[in-house]
């Protein structure tokens, strides 16, 4: 099964490096290198140059949805869990929700300078959402009469919420991650484009004013495999932590 | 000892008030059986869910073993409709889940544990989770997670009227077994009538909406065996369907 799927995915891989290569071979413009030379570039720049950035750029990405968990988790089950509580806080998500947070980063770097915290707070500042209204409504899909059977042995909220509304409502984390990352990976990539000389934002961008388009795509793919990687990363979490979903 | 005295409950709802339980009053020896039958909507899950403490806002008295019921005062194996499993935890979480939540030590409790899970069939799985039972093997984890807590007072909620007929003949056997085993004062509600001849050795006919109890009778095929082979067991079907039509079309 894992076998046949690694194969699959080798199979869609492969097709898009021909793509790529046939694409760069048709247009023969300067900023589109072929795959090949991509990837030599790769092996040769990323010990030495790349692979500092690319730990900034991880750091950034997991303290930012570290810090979105810590506090999303809490409020949006909370939310979820107490009609009073989401009473008061909805219509603070409802209205803050739609304001386009990455355009308060001058005002963010502003506040906070330009160092690591305004770019992890950026990332949190967004991500955080997402978490929240996906908790949220994990635990107010919870149907009521999962409730009964510890209700009926006695149980007191702080057993329900770690024996029904934090297990139930995984999975929904999951897949308010999976969609997380993607968002957190663009808004990473242009926080690293202001005030910091570290991160695959900024080594791409250099390249970029370098007019260096080898060096280029070989950033982007290395955010793209760190992308990637991150996928990877939550799927063999929800396949531990979420085994009686993904059946066990 | 179950006493419910005058029991109503009233549901709020957006239609107005609904009354779905009114001046229910039925009394339950300690280690007796019985089976409350009455049509759909009557309320008869209403009375179990207050005397599993789910509806707390009633008016009358319940008492069990003499105390208001509170399952922070009594244990109260409850099996409801369905079934009540927690998709997450394994079918032996989900067996010892009422020691667990009770905070009581499960390793020394284990011979008599897995004593129940034999009983019930259920070792095969103890490591499987719900999602990959079938709707047998799930009424299994619920029964078997009600025995291992050694309640009180036992509720059940029609647990077997999604199981096909076999499946479910073949549990009401089980649960008649491991009953006899520990005989816990239960109170099984159910629209079926052979089903209340067969597990009840009391049965109370309950009125439609709202509900109330209309006539208790004791079961005189409780506990023979082979009772379905017996014209009997369908002679006082009959009696009893007959019974049951007359104080469901009086109200």
């Amino acid at each position: 099964m894992l076998r046949k799927n690694a194969l699959k995915y080798a199979a869609v891989l492969v097709a898009l490096l021909i793509l790529w290569q046939l694409l760069s071979m048709a247009l023969k413009l300067s900023f589109l290198p072929p795959p090949a030379k991509v990837i030599v570039n790769l092996f040769i720049r990323f010990l030495p140059e790349i692979s500092v950035h690319a730990v900034y750029s991880l750091w950034r990405v997991f303290a930012g949805i570290g810090l979105s968990m810590l506090f999303g988790i809490p409020l949006g089950l909370g939310m979820g869990y107490f009609p009073r509580l989401d009473k008061f806080l909805s219509p603070v998500v409802y209205f803050t929700y739609p304001v386009p947070k990455i355009a308060l980063l001058p005002l963010v770097m502003l506040i906070f300078g330009l160092g690591e915290f305004s770019k992890i707070l950026m990332l949190t500042m967004i991500i955080v959402f997402h978490i929240i209204v996906a908790m949220r409504d994990a635990a107010l899909g919870i149907p009521k009469e999962t409730f009964y059977t510890l209700v009926s042995l006695g149980a007191g909220t702080v057993k329900i919420i770690k024996k029904i509304v934090i297990p139930a409502s995984l999975p929904g984390l999951f897949t308010s991650l999976r969609v997380s990352l993607g968002t957190a990976l663009s808004v990473l990539f242009f926080t690293e484009t202001f005030g910091t000389q570290h991160g695959m934002g900024y080594y791409i961008m250099d390249a970029w004013m370098r007019v260096d388009y080898t060096d280029m795509f070989t950033g982007i793919l290395v955010l793209s495999i760190i992308g990637l990687l991150l996928f990877i990363l939550l799927d063999v979490a929800e396949s531990t932590l979420c085994r009686w979903k993904t059946g066990g | 000892m179950i006493e419910i005295r005058d029991l109503s409950v009233t549901y709020r709802e957006k239609s107005g008030v609904h009354v779905a339980v009114h001046d229910f009053t039925l009394q339950l020896n300690r280690g007796d059986i019985c089976a409350v039958i009455g049509p759909s909507g009557c309320g008869k899950s209403t009375v179990l869910y207050v005397l599993s403490g789910i509806i707390t806002q009633y008016a009358g008295s319940v008492l069990i073993n003499g105390e208001p019921a509170n399952p922070k005062l009594q244990r109260i194996g409850l099996i409801p409709q369905n079934y009540g499993l927690l998709e997450w935890l394994s079918v032996y979480g989900n067996a010892v889940l009422g020691l667990d939540v009770m905070g009581e030590d499960i390793k020394s409790d284990e011979p008599y544990i897995n004593h129940i899970l034999v009983k019930i069939g259920l070792q095969a799985y103890r490591n499987k989770f719900p999602g990959s039972l079938s709707g047998g093997q799930r009424q299994r984890v619920s029964i078997a997670r009600a025995f291992i807590m050694r309640p009180d007072i036992l509720l059940m909620d029609e647990p077997f009227s999604a199981l096909d007929a076999i499946t479910r003949e073949e549990i009401q056997d089980l649960f008649l077994n491991t009953w006899s085993e520990n005989k816990v004062s239960t109170i099984f509600v159910t629209h079926s009538i052979e089903e209340a001849v067969y597990i009840g050795r009391k049965i109370a006919i309950m009125s439609p909406a709202p509900g109330r109890i209309v006539k208790v009778l004791d079961n005189p095929l409780f506990g023979r065996d082979n009772l379905r082979m017996i014209d009997e067991y369908y002679r006082f079907s009959m009696e009893l369907r007959s019974m049951a039509k007359e104080a469901w079309s009086a109200c």
